[in-house]
């Protein structure tokens, strides 16, 4: 069996201390495999973004494993834990965080030139990337030249570029409309057909459908969570339409 | 009357494929009563697993399949026509009353109720989303092998056709989750309430009350489609 790309194994996170400590995440275990695209759901404050800073290195478990690609963040000490986000972690977040002086191709370039990739090299990867996720168009573009759908598929290409085979996506369709919105799952959807992991925060029922597995979180809590098998294309017979 | 009796009794005239039952079912009642084509194959298959229908073979040369009723379904056809339809009772969502009912009936544990209920409308929803997927690809590269379809491209027009059916069909389930999430998140709520007591609570009384509300909606939403139809008439 293949190794997840993505483990949390128990893992609590508690701000605070005494009377003030907020239990954000409480004993959730949790694993993406490769080319798999799990949702994670719930009201606001239920501890999404938590679990989603935990998953990618940017905040540490109060207890419990959090392990990426065989690496166990917690034997890690900061300057490790940098290095694996920068090598194996792609983020996206609601406001597409794209640089606005920089290029589609430049901003999507950028994660390879802090890894010490040469300009030029960087760039030619960029936009073979681009161009294979259908973006071409847009390469030359500056952010406020894009739409925001645009602009967050950009962010995705960013997120992926390189060696980086695990994306985690924190209510990346937040302000976008329905059809922009899509088109953003369609893009993440294609990368996690093609093997990438995926674990994408949304309050949104229509866009957690896009994943193949969705968990519900309440106070911190995995309350449910829809199995791994789809069960019934002979919900709709298409074969006789 | 329900979509699924209406089907039984076409198929009492004889075997037919889904389409051709939705279009004898809307040109028999004056187009009054619309039915989409995944209403038609989910209650197919419904009646099928009942053991109601059953195809009559395999697919013909354009993918049909015909079905017809068995001896089951011609029994449940004839009792339909003899026994008259119960005017207390309008159509009512079945998830609506079921969890005004658990809310007001001592020991079910309501959050669960919404909580199965909200897994498996998840796994319907993406099984839809797949299938829109599917619908999406292939438009896509119809597009790319073809950069300007000419009007009369039927296929192109079914597709899209099969695209908005199962976009409403998205958006319902969608709503649904997102009610079951009310539901759970108010429930929660109630139950943090100190002063709460088993049984008949003022909290139990206050969900209840917003399923009723939902429930009313619902049936003046019906209400209003049958008298819309009725003027029609
Ligand atoms: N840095 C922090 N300090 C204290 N409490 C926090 C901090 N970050 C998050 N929380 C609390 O943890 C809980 C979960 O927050 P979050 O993960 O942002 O939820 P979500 O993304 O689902 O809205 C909330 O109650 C929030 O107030
Ligand atoms: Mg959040």
């Amino acid at each position: 069996m293949t190794a997840p790309s993505l483990l949390l194994d128990n893992v609590t996170r508690v701000h605070g201390t005494g009377d003030t400590a907020v239990r954000a995440l409480d004993g959730v275990t949790l694993e993406v495999m490769p080319g798999e695209l799990v949702a994670v759901m719930g009201p606001s404050g239920s501890g999404k973004s938590t679990l989603l800073n935990l998953a990618g290195g940017l905040d540490m478990a109060t207890s419990g494993r959090v392990v990426i690609e065989g690496e166990d963040l917690t034997t890690l000490n900061a300057k490790g834990i940098a290095q694996l986000r920068r090598r194996r972690v792609g983020f996206v977040f609601q406001d597409y965080n794209l640089i606005p002086s920089l290029t589609a191709a430049e901003n999507v370039a950028l994660p390879l030139e802090l890894d010490g990739e040469r300009a030029g090299k960087a760039r030619r990867h960029a936009r073979q990337t681009l161009d294979l996720m259908g973006l071409r168009e847009l390469s030359d573009r500056f952010p406020d030249q894009m739409s925001g759908g645009q602009q967050q598929r950009v962010a995705i290409a960013r997120a992926l570029i390189g060696s980086r085979r695990l994306v985690l996506a924190d209510e990346p369709t937040g302000a976008l409309d329905t059809h922009t919105g899509e088109d953003v799952l369609r893009v993440l959807r294609e990368r996690c057909d093609d093997g990438v992991a995926g674990l994408l925060v949304t309050h949104e029922a229509r866009h957690a459908a896009w994943a193949d597995r969705v968990v519900f979180l309440r106070d911190g809590v995995v309350v449910d969570s829809t199995g791994r098998a789809s069960s019934a294309e002979d919900l709709l017979d298409t074969a006789s339409r | 009357m329900s979509v699924k009796q209406g089907l039984m009794a076409l198929l009492a005239e004889g075997p037919m494929y889904g389409a051709q039952l939705r279009s004898e079912f809307e040109e028999r009642t004056g187009g009054t009563w619309p039915l989409n084509v995944g209403q038609v194959y989910t209650t197919l298959n419904r009646l099928e697993r009942d053991g109601l229908v059953e195809p009559t073979g395999e697919a013909d040369s354009e993918g049909r399949i015909s079905y017809r009723l068995t001896d089951a379904g011609v029994a449940e056809v004839g009792t339909w026509w003899t026994t008259p339809v119960d005017r207390d009772n309008t159509p009512r969502d079945e998830l609506t009353i079921k969890l005004a009912l658990a809310v007001t009936v001592p020991g079910v544990d309501v959050a669960a109720v919404a909580r199965t209920q909200r897994t498996a409308t998840m796994r319907h929803l993406h099984d839809l989303t797949r299938l829109k997927q599917d619908v999406m690809r292939k438009q896509r590269d119809a597009e790319r092998d073809e950069p300007e379809p000419d009007e009369s491209d039927s296929t192109a027009n079914h597709d899209l056709a099969w695209l908005l059916v199962l976009e409403n069909l998205i958006f319902s389930a969608e709503a649904e989750v997102r009610w079951l999430d009310h539901v759970e998140t108010r429930l929660h709520r109630e139950s943090l309430r100190p002063f709460r007591r088993s049984g008949d609570s003022a909290g139990a009384a206050k969900a209840r009350a917003e399923v009723e509300e939902t429930a009313y909606r619902r049936e003046v939403g019906s209400q209003q489609q049958t008298d819309r139809t009725g003027a029609r008439r």
